[in-house]
């Protein structure tokens, strides 16, 4: 987002605040049958925009991604189809159960991370620019191999820690507003704060075309400008709490419809 | 080279009333806005959309900033023949896109 826009979001959300000092104590986490993506919270025209395969400007990225997925790129001379053949067969699902737990690595990476690993391991190719139109593409056109499909990001002796990190991240208060994710998603979810109402924050779009935004954008970024929005520091690009967050918002929505390329106002 | 999204029925019958959907991939970029160096950063629009069907212009539209990036315009025609519909956009810093869809009409 423009710097213009975060100023503008930041006094959007100040203005918010007179509504803010009146929320009561935390309440608990959104029971799994009342949870809710932010498209239904969307205007007609808006979800219009996103069921039509011809309207939703998220498809312009799945395109070129779909072109990228077949360009041989780096040393080793491969496209990504190469290795993974159709990703209509070999992607279906896959970005319904990210972030992942890597196993050399330990830790969890993110589809757009691990679609630079590709790059820069099996391709042997520089790595994409962060939020580049190139990886938000490959991204896309990957994510849309599992859409409608329920999200599949499970708890296991490898994700709990991480996923408790998330959650820990997800709960903790902070920033000059002193707020918590949750004082918003969890506790009031479906009020309004200033104009927008305030979704649930399921991750079932990304990446996903913001208008706001003009283009589409990842998770991290959606999550930079929550943080931005409460006055918090943002994390530094790819540190590792954006994935923690990342597993734990996709474990939240775990069995929620895949949507992206998503449309979001 | 922009990307664009081109909806046209495949085929029609004569006469039928059907719509055509299009969306293309560009900044839209106002004129009006202040980069991060303090300049404004110039204009880069589309300035003109225009449709032909079978060369016959069908439809001419002109964009003015205030339009979002990845422009989206949709509009109706009467399916009169079998043939080509002609998509062209031009704006600034030389920008030009063409698509075209073939419709059957019986
Ligand atoms: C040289 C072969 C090769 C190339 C080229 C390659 N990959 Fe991979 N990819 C793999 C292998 C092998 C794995 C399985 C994990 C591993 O061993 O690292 C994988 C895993 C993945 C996964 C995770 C799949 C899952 O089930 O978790 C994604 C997503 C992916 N690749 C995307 C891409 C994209 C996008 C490209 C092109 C930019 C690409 N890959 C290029 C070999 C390749
Ligand atoms: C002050 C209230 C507030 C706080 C605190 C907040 N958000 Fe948000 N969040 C919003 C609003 C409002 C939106 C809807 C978009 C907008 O208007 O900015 C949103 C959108 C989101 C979305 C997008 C949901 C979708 O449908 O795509 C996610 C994910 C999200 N927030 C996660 C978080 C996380 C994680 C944190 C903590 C780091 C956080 N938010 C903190 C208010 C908040």
């Amino acid at each position: 987002m423009s710097r213009q826009g975060l100023v503008a979001l930041a006094c959007l959300w100040i203005a918010g605040l007179a509504g803010l000092v009146s929320w009561g104590g935390q309440a608990a986490e959104i029971p799994l049958q009342d949870r809710q993506s932010g498209y239904q919270l969307m205007t007609p025209e808006t979800r219009a925009m996103q069921d039509d395969d011809a309207a939703n400007p998220g498809m312009l990225w799945v395109l070129d991604g779909e072109a990228l997925w077949q360009r041989k790129d780096g040393r080793a001379n491969l496209s990504c189809a190469d290795c993974h053949g159709d990703a209509r067969q070999s992607m279906k699902g896959v970005a319904a159960r990210y972030p992942a737990v890597d196993p050399g690595l330990q830790k969890p990476v993110d589809l757009e991370q691990r679609i630079e690993m590709c790059r820069t391991e099996k391709q042997q190719a520089p790595p994409l620019r962060a939020e580049g139109k190139d990886l938000l593409a490959l991204a896309a056109y990957v994510a849309r191999q599992s859409k409608g499909m329920p999200i599949a990001v499970v708890e296991d002796d490898h994700t709990r820690p991480f996923i408790s990190a998330g959650r820990e991240i997800y709960e903790r208060r902070q920033g000059q507003l002193n707020l918590s994710c949750a004082n918003c998603h969890d506790d009031n979810s479906g009020k309004r704060l200033a104009g927008s109402p305030i979704p649930q924050a399921h991750p079932t779009g990304y990446p996903l075309y913001r208008l706001e935004w003009q283009t589409l954008g990842s998770l991290q970024r959606r999550l930079r400008n929550c943080l931005v929005g409460m006055r918090a520091e943002p994390y530094a690009p790819g540190a590792p709490e954006y994935a923690e967050l990342e597993l734990y918002l996709m474990w939240r929505a775990r069995g929620m419809p895949m949507e992206a390329p998503g449309v979001r106002p | 080279m922009a990307r664009a999204l081109i909806n046209v029925p495949a085929t029609a019958k004569p006469g039928e009333i059907i719509e055509i959907k299009t969306l293309i991939s560009h900044p839209m970029e106002t004129g009006y806005r202040v980069g991060y160096d303090g300049a404004m950063i110039p204009r880069d629009i589309i300035a003109n959309f225009t449709v032909t069907y079978n060369g016959d212009e069908i439809f001419r539209a002109q964009l003015s900033p205030a339009i979002a990036a990845n422009p989206f315009v949709s509009f109706c025609t009467v399916a009169k023949e079998s043939g080509t519909l002609t998509f062209h956009w031009t704006g600034d810093n030389g920008f030009t896109a063409t698509e075209t869809a073939k419709i059957t009409v019986e």
